[in-house]
């Protein structure tokens, strides 16, 4: 297991040098940060000095190797845009992006899986119909265009819940939470129903098929002519039986949800990390942009790995497996 | 049991701090706003962006300061005057107090202006006349200059003053970025003026607070006792957030929901013409364009070329079809309150392709060229779609023209100096000291090899006999006679066709209809002027 571990981590440390590198080839098409950076009465050899200053003038390698170099001290620099320390914004933008994807991910699963369940089991009836014609509003309609809708029936027409930001917030250390106060519940709720849909569709496609596929199978005959009841069947045998690809496919879209906050995170003006990253793209803010890359691609890195050890913890034959691959 | 006991008594509890908290808000007067921008620093020298620098100067002032008619009015000095050509004095405001308490002297201004003209401030290129501030009394500075500077006090109104006892405390005695860490000024700020800030949440929220010890209080009392600046970047969550009753005022109102918040009840739209000028350039200076089929010579060298290019934009169909009615057609490179604008000579050449067409066939080009044309897509009212229907316009004369459309971080890279690679391109430009010299040096002057003249002429535009009215405007210390070179050198960027002029922006703001507020056409937002009836 810790072979495992170590293992992976390598391949985490492995797979955000990459992401780093892309990231810094892309670099040289998001524009000159200097000239965000000054006015229009800059002379033109304070803005060299300053491009100097910042280290813009030195070659793709030197400037690679110096972000890495510090990157792995912990030290991201200086945000172009802020002049902060790229580190302590991120640390600052983090808990709402991590509370939106968290409450997001949550009603995805324990909305669709149910609802997976149900079209599953009860093929034809009219509320099956329903939910999968929804469904299909649901990934067919693109996410700003379904925040702003929410906004204008719910802040707009009947003036229910905030049209942006995230409420009041309060502070346990570096973090801060939005969801201890009805302010910070009310503030979260359209911005974490937008970013699910997608998610919560695809979750509940997944399970109903997954369903039709398992109640096919042998084993589940074989359950029915023990005598069991429909709830154990349906539920002891058939969706434990389901889960694996959709633990998969739901670690991995935990991902997407954090990378793809973006669009979500613009729309509602939520303060977080998906906010912060397009703010810097349209001011060409270098450090913040590539610390933000490097840290989505870690959360990949980190979600997966805990993907995989779940999968141990559902599928028995996986166990086995290893163990023989350890005494071999 | 005892759980649910501390639920009800827990609920109790802060039904009461509500309750409480409300009757106390109920009375303090909160004026909600938001912009697509960031002032990203509360350090006023830091940073020369229009937004950055308007917003601080609600918490900082300068020593001159200007109304809501854009007038130049006293602030931290009560009178000024050239005691000779190269010297102007100003008498300082007595009893001025810092927001955190200590009083505001001299060696503030004369720290202050060293700040501000130091490496790692963005404000250094504006104050370049300045040779030396020299202390006469306690309630007396000179500027030196190095030579006559007419307008140093339209400068100074824009230069902040800081409390020098308090950059010496807090280590942030210049504006330049540190190496690892943040300059104590980026979060914090202690001015002289109407507001105090009390939190600041970069990129999130920003809340000021009113000074109730404000030296003019007494003249203008402030109206609002808080002020909540949140950042909301999508357009149509602002004005969403308008509707919903959950902001007061939203800045950069997109045209194309202003009918739709006119027609929406208790709310208001003020619309003021702003002081930037939109136009087009073109690459006068290279031999052959960079980006174009014309090889070995460059058509925009011939005055007809850029008359056709003129005559064949249709301004008012920009205006209204583009610009929803929201911009004043313009003749001239600068508009209505700017200091030298000459209202008759505000007359554009008419449009008239078949002229046109004319025109830049006896140039030699009688089935047009194609040409390059760079356009900033974020940075500008409807920039993109001008520049679409200016390409459109002048297929018409037979000009094929290859639109590149960039986000403002790579345009300005592309067009800026030292580079100036475009042969055809949009920009528009606001006079920092609202004076015509402003415009005349930075676009009309022949480019200096050190990039200080003509720095922004990106069409290398060049004619001596301007070049010789310019040095004259520059030392001119008599308004009348400076306004009258100013209109003779405006009159020759005019009839030279050096750019094409298209419009200026007409500055739209949103309120509910209960807020009066003075709207400013260089975007400045005074707060002092707010009132919440």
């Amino acid at each position: 297991m810790l072979a495992f571990l170590v293992q992976r981590l390598f391949q985490a440390v492995l797979v955000m040098l990459a992401v780093a590198v892309i990231a810094f080839a892309l670099f040289n098409y998001v524009g000159d940060p200097i000239s965000s950076m000054v006015g229009q009465d800059t002379s033109v050899a304070d803005r060299e000095r300053l491009r100097h200053e910042l280290g813009l003038d030195d070659s793709f390698i030197v400037q690679f190797a110096r972000f890495v170099g510090r990157a792995a001290r912990g030290n991201f620099g200086l945000s172009y845009q802020q002049a902060r320390p790229v580190g302590q914004i991120i640390l600052e933008k983090m808990p709402a992006t991590l509370e939106l994807s968290f409450v997001a991910a949550t009603l995805a699963l324990i909305i669709g899986v149910p609802m997976g369940i149900y079209t599953g089991l009860h093929r034809d009836t009219w509320l099956s119909q329903l939910l999968l014609a929804l469904s299909l509003v649901g990934v067919s309609l693109p996410t700003f265009l379904i925040g702003i809708l929410l906004i204008l029936v719910f802040a707009v027409m009947l003036g229910w819940l905030p049209s942006f930001g995230r409420g009041s917030v309060v502070h346990f250390g570096w973090w801060s939470s939005g969801l201890v106060t009805l302010d910070g519940w009310r503030a979260i709720i359209m911005p974490a129903v937008t970013l699910s849909l997608f998610q919560m569709t695809l979750i509940m496609r997944l399970v109903r098929a997954e369903m039709f596929e398992v109640l096919r199978t042998d084993y589940i005959k074989f359950a029915r002519a023990r005598g069991l009841t429909n709830r154990a069947v349906n539920f002891g045998h058939a969706l434990k039986n389901t889960l694996v690809p959709v633990i998969t496919i739901a670690g991995l879209q935990l991902g997407s949800i954090i990378a793809f906050a973006i669009i979500t995170e613009t729309v509602f003006q939520w303060p977080g990390m998906g906010l912060m990253f397009i703010q810097a793209v349209s001011f060409a803010d270098i450090p913040v942009m590539a610390a933000y890359l490097v840290l989505v691609g870690f959360f990949f890195v980190v979600i997966n790995l805990v993907v995989d050890l779940l999968y141990h913890a559902v599928d028995p034959r996986l166990r086995i497996d290893r163990e023989r691959v350890g005494v071999g | 049991m005892t759980k649910r006991l501390d639920w009800v008594r827990w609920c109790a509890v802060s039904t009461v701090v509500l309750i409480v908290a409300l009757g106390v808000t109920a009375e303090a007067k909160t004026f909600r706003w938001a912009n697509d921008g960031d002032p990203t620093t509360m350090d006023p020298h830091a940073r020369a962006d229009l937004f950055v620098t308007t917003f601080d100067m609600n918490m900082y002032e300068a020593l001159l300061r200007r109304d809501r008619d854009l007038k130049l009015e006293p602030a931290l000095a009560t009178e000024w005057s050239n005691i000779d050509p190269t010297t102007w004095r100003f008498k300082l405001r007595q009893g001025v107090k810092f927001h955190d308490g200590t009083p505001f002297t001299v060696d503030d201004v004369i720290f202050s202006v060293r700040r501000a003209t130091a490496p790692g401030s963005d404000l250094a290129g504006q104050l370049a006349t300045v040779k030396e501030v020299k202390k006469v009394d306690d309630n007396t500075v000179d500027f030196i200059t190095d030579g006559p500077a007419p307008i140093l006090p339209n400068y100074l109104a824009g230069i902040a003053i800081m409390s020098k006892a308090w950059c010496e405390a807090h280590n942030t005695t210049s504006a330049a970025m540190l190496k690892d860490e943040e300059s104590y000024a980026t979060r914090n700020a202690n001015g002289t003026g109407p507001f105090m800030l009390k939190d600041r949440q970069p990129a999130v929220r920003t809340v000021l607070d009113k000074n109730p010890n404000w030296w003019g209080i007494k003249q203008q009392p402030i109206d609002v006792d808080e002020v909540v600046f949140t950042r909301i970047e999508n357009a149509a969550t602002r004005v969403a957030a308008l509707l919903s009753g959950e902001l007061d005022m939203v800045y950069n109102v997109p045209p194309q929901d202003i009918e739709r918040i006119k027609k929406t009840q208790g709310m208001k739209i003020w619309e003021t013409p702003e002081l930037r000028t939109i136009f087009l350039g073109m690459d006068q200076s290279r031999d052959e364009l960079l980006e174009s089929n014309v090889k070995g010579k460059n058509p925009f060298k011939d005055k007809r070329v850029r008359q056709a290019f003129y005559q064949a934009i249709d301004e008012d169909a920009i205006k209204t079809k583009v610009m929803r009615g929201f911009a004043r057609p313009t003749a001239l490179m600068v508009g209505p309150g700017i200091n030298g604008f000459d209202p008759t000579l505000d007359k554009r050449y008419p449009y008239d392709p078949v002229g046109a067409k004319k025109l830049i066939a006896e140039a030699g080009y009688p089935d047009g060229f194609e040409v390059g044309f760079d356009c900033p897509n974020d940075r500008y009212v409807n920039d993109e779609a001008i520049c679409q229907a200016v390409v459109a316009m002048l297929a018409r004369i037979g000009v094929k023209v290859n639109l590149l459309a960039q986000t403002k971080a790579k345009y300005f890279a592309k067009i800026n100096a030292p580079g100036y690679q475009t042969s055809f391109y949009l920009l528009g430009w606001t006079p920092t000291p609202l004076d015509t010299l402003h415009m005349l040096s930075n676009l009309a002057q022949t480019r200096s090899k050190d990039f200080r003249d003509g720095a922004w002429n990106e069409g290398g535009y060049s004619n001596p006999s301007l070049d010789q009215l310019i040095k004259e405007i520059q030392v001119e210390l008599d308004s009348e006679k400076r306004n009258e070179l100013i209109s003779q050198a405006l009159s020759i960027v005019k009839e030279d066709f050096a750019y094409i002029p298209l419009h200026q922006q007409i500055v739209v703001w949103a309120t509910r209809d209960n807020v009066d507020l003075a709207p400013m056409g260089n975007n400045d937002f005074q707060l002092r002027y707010v009132k919440l009836n």
